[in-house]
């Protein structure tokens, strides 16, 4: 129980890489830009890979009515994030200590994986809404209004995950940094639950 | 493409193993090797071409008014052609050399010479702008010029034609001993580049042709060759041709610095302009100058010496090791090599042939290293490969001979096509020469390209020099009259070429920086414009309340920060030209309207889906009229 009790403790640790390194990153490649442009989303709020890819994000995207890239003052999660993340942190490592003084069981460390899965899981339910309205609630009056083969208006929704041809854009979404060590950091609770459960299954033979 | 490919062809018969479309070949969306700038001669500017494809890349407005940017046009570089004889919007651009350190290229900044009215220029190789213009004094026919020391210490600029110093009004045929040639010193700040005028020598009424700084062991000396020594005033081809020795003047101009910087030297009263281009606030300021320090050869005993030359020596060019000095006799077939340790020496034993002003001659063979019998006619100019070749043009026979330094036997030789000038190897006027080509800038060129009625471009040619023999792989035409060139490898510049302006560091005074700080300011009859310009329209795009007899000055900036996205402004009527606006940059176009109406201005750059419609109007009220100032967007 102590080598899972270490490992539910660190585990939640690698969630603080979010407050430096992005979670998700969405490049803009095209003909006309060789080094392509790039949004690298944080959970404090959105960053250009290159110092001032936003303003030539939003410059392009103006033609076809495309909202500007939201400052991070326009969205709650910016602020919102960043707290979750450090209440669970913190969570996380209170359930590893008292684990490591057999004050809780395993049950906890899977608790702490699930609960965090679950709201991991909201959150791109979340992030998924936003771009889908970035990419469907155009302006009016933009300047091009272009349409798809069947008539309907053309959208311009990011993927969530992998790569899309927009226009003349190659668009790729992947996960950044910060969500790697998310993973890391999860499995390695997921690692600490499985540990206490196989010990906590010897001390039930024992006792048997 | 940017990584160096020396390592590749070096067998002996490397230059034959693949074809000259091969080796020029740079396909799309490959880069060269070298940057390669060439004098733009009497267009005053300066181009930017890639080697090995011959591809150019930019030109740069030097001394001349350039309509495509605006430059010398719009209100901030408009001072950059100021002289002491007003606005000079013209010069004829010769010698180009990139700063060094230690001998070696740097890429910080390149230098070039305006011939006609005295000046240089220095312009910053990340910016690829002229940021700096000074005036030369006492000076004329700025020719042997603007070659730098091997720490950019400094700049010279040799005068070609003597004058009577200071100018006054005499009778031209009291030239003899009358007139003088100054040999101009510029220091250049180690930081910022900038240039300040620190000494002139004033020398014998000679015309001073070429030179070049001595390297390595002869660092400290600076070489210069002359013709005219018979100081003929008329008539010169033939009365400055009867001597059959001219000299190669030889300077010791840290002797000399040090002379000056103990107080030597007379202070004399002179005009010259001086301009600074400041990146901050896009804008260039003049400072007219009033006084130069002279100094008198013969007041630094042991400073200069005369090394005799046969036949009007042109070319001036050092050895990467600095111990060979070469004199190519313009109307000689051979080539004259003096050796710099022999001239030490010579100077040592004082073994001296006569004096000239009491400037002390060294005898001929004293000095001479070898002689170079070449087989050629008119030898100009020489630079060397770094493996100790040298390569020199043949203006008469229209050929480049390949030699090598010590054994002085000719290796190769090739025509070129057609009255070759200079030649240039990346490097080749350093201590670490980049021998992989060698480009031959021509004078002639008929019967190359298709024609294009009596004149046509003068052309340039490739030489492959990778192998023993040189291999003409490839010609291209040139913009202006190519003088000389320098090249340098790309890696030195194209990783910190400057890509934007940042808006945030633009200190313009008319500059702004937020659309929501547009206006329009009236000042008696001067109307100030503060417009901003982004894809794809001006804010504002409506004025009116202008009246026939204003003077109205549209201060433009582009708020891009994105690589390459400029946005052009022209005023419809306007007797200047159009601005070319970089991401991030303002400049200043000024407009006299003289009619009334309701005229139109509009984005001369194709920026983007909708340049079309980046356009505006400013309405003209006759001068008695009392429309109030108003501007406006998408009202
Ligand atoms: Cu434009």
């Amino acid at each position: 129980m102590k080598k899972a009790s270490i490992l539910m403790i660190v585990g939640p640790l690698f969630l603080m890489g979010l407050y430096i390194f992005p979670l998700w990153k969405i490049m803009l490649g095209a003909p006309q830009y060789p080094d392509p442009l790039g949004l690298n989303i944080h959970i404090s709020g959105l960053k250009g890979v290159s110092e001032f890819d936003i303003q030539n994000i939003d410059g392009l995207n103006h033609y076809i009515g495309m909202q500007t890239l939201p400052k991070v003052e326009d969205m709650w999660e910016f602020g919102t994030f960043p707290m979750i993340i450090g209440i669970m942190v913190t969570i996380g490592v209170c359930i590893g200590v008292l684990g490591y003084f057999n004050k809780v069981s395993y049950k906890w460390f899977i608790g702490w994986f699930a609960l965090m899965s679950f709201m991991g899981i909201l959150g791109m339910y979340d992030f998924n809404q936003w771009l889908m309205d970035y990419g469907t609630n155009l302006d009016p009056n933009a300047i091009m209004k272009l349409t798809n083969a069947d008539g309907t208006p053309m959208t311009y929704k990011p993927p969530l995950l992998g790569h899309v041809k927009m226009l003349n854009f190659d668009v790729t979404s992947l996960p950044a940094s910060g969500a790697w060590l998310m993973f890391v950091g999860m499995m390695l609770t997921l690692t600490a639950g499985f540990l206490g459960w196989k010990n906590a299954k010897k001390q039930k033979n024992i006792a048997l | 493409m940017l990584v160096s490919c020396g390592q590749q062809n070096q067998s002996s018969n490397g230059a034959l193993s693949s074809s000259a479309a091969e080796k020029v070949y740079v396909a799309p969306g490959e880069q060269d090797e070298y940057y390669a700038f060439l004098s733009g001669g009497y267009s005053g500017n300066l181009t930017v071409y890639g080697l090995p494809s011959g591809r150019m890349f930019k030109e740069i407005p030097v001394f001349s008014q350039f309509p495509t940017s605006g430059y010398g046009y719009s209100e901030e570089t408009k001072p950059m052609l100021n002289t002491s004889h007003g606005f000079v919007p013209w010069d004829d651009a010769h010698h180009p050399d990139i700063s060094q350190t230690n001998g070696e290229l740097d890429g910080r900044w390149i230098f070039i010479n305006g011939n006609n009215t005295p000046r240089i220029a220095r312009i910053n190789l990340s910016t690829f702008e002229t940021e700096e213009i000074i005036e030369v004094p006492n000076s004329a026919g700025n020719h042997s010029s603007s070659f730098i020391t091997e720490n950019t210490e400094y700049v010279v600029a040799g005068t070609r034609f003597s004058v009577p110093i200071p100018q006054r009004d005499m009778p031209i045929n009291e030239y003899k001993s009358n007139f003088k040639g100054s040999l101009s010193f510029i220091s250049v700040d180690p930081e910022h580049g900038h240039m300040d005028l620190k000494f002139q020598l004033l020398m014998p009424g000679f015309n001073y042709d070429l030179s070049h700084p001595g390297r390595g062991k002869s660092h400290g000396w600076f070489f210069f060759t002359t013709y005219n020594t018979e100081e003929a005033h008329t008539l010169q081809e033939v009365n400055a041709s009867q001597n059959d020795k001219d000299f190669i003047a030889a300077v010791n101009w840290k002797k000399i610095e040090e002379y000056v910087n103990n107080g030597g030297g007379t202070k004399m009263p002179a005009n010259y302009a001086h301009n600074v281009y400041d990146e901050g606030t896009h804008t260039a300021t003049t400072t007219m100058k009033k006084e130069v320090l002279t100094v008198d050869p013969l007041k630094v005993p042991g400073a200069v010496y005369f090394l005799p030359t046969p036949k009007s020596p042109h070319g001036c060019d050092v050895d990467p090791t600095g111990q060979y000095i070469i004199g190519n006799g313009k109307l000689s077939a051979d080539l004259t090599v003096h050796s710099f340790d022999k001239m030490i020496a010579a100077i040592e034993g004082e073994k001296f042939d006569g004096e000239a002003y009491g400037i002390p001659i060294l005898k001929f063979e004293d000095v001479l290293a070898g002689q170079v019998k070449s087989g050629g006619l008119g030898p100009l100019h020489t630079e060397f490969d770094g493996k100790g070749n040298a390569y020199t043009t043949f203006f008469i026979s229209s050929e480049v001979v390949k030699w090598e330094l010590g054994t002085w036997e000719v290796i190769d030789r090739k025509p070129t096509y057609y009255s070759v000038g200079h030649l240039m190897i990346p490097g080749g006027n350093s201590r670490k020469p980049f021998g992989k080509y060698v480009v031959a800038m021509n004078k002639i060129t008929k019967d190359r390209y298709l024609p294009t009625g009596p004149e046509m471009e003068h052309s340039a040619q490739i030489y492959d020099i990778s192998g023993d023999k040189m291999e003409l792989i490839y010609d291209f035409p040139t913009h202006g009259e190519p003088h000389y060139a320098a090249g340098c490898p790309a890696e030195l510049l194209a990783p910190k070429s400057q890509k934007i302006y940042r808006l945030d560091e633009n200190k313009h005074p008319y500059a702004v920086t937020s659309p929501t700080g547009s206006k329009v300011v009236r000042e008696g009859n001067e109307v100030h414009v503060y417009m901003s310009t982004i894809r794809s329209h001006f804010t504002p795009d409506n004025i009116e309340g202008i009246k026939v007899g204003d003077k109205v000055y549209f201060h433009i900036t582009n708020h891009e920060q994105d690589f390459d996205v400029p946005h052009g402004f022209a005023m419809i009527g306007q007797n200047t030209s159009e601005l070319l606006i970089m991401p991030g940059q303002t400049k200043t176009s000024v407009w006299e309207p003289k009619q009334v109406g309701v005229w139109p201005f509009y984005c001369t750059d194709f920026c983007s889906a909708l340049h079309q419609e980046m356009q505006g109007y400013v309405r003209v009220s006759p001068a008695n009229s009392n429309i109030e100032l108003s501007w406006s967007l998408g009202e």
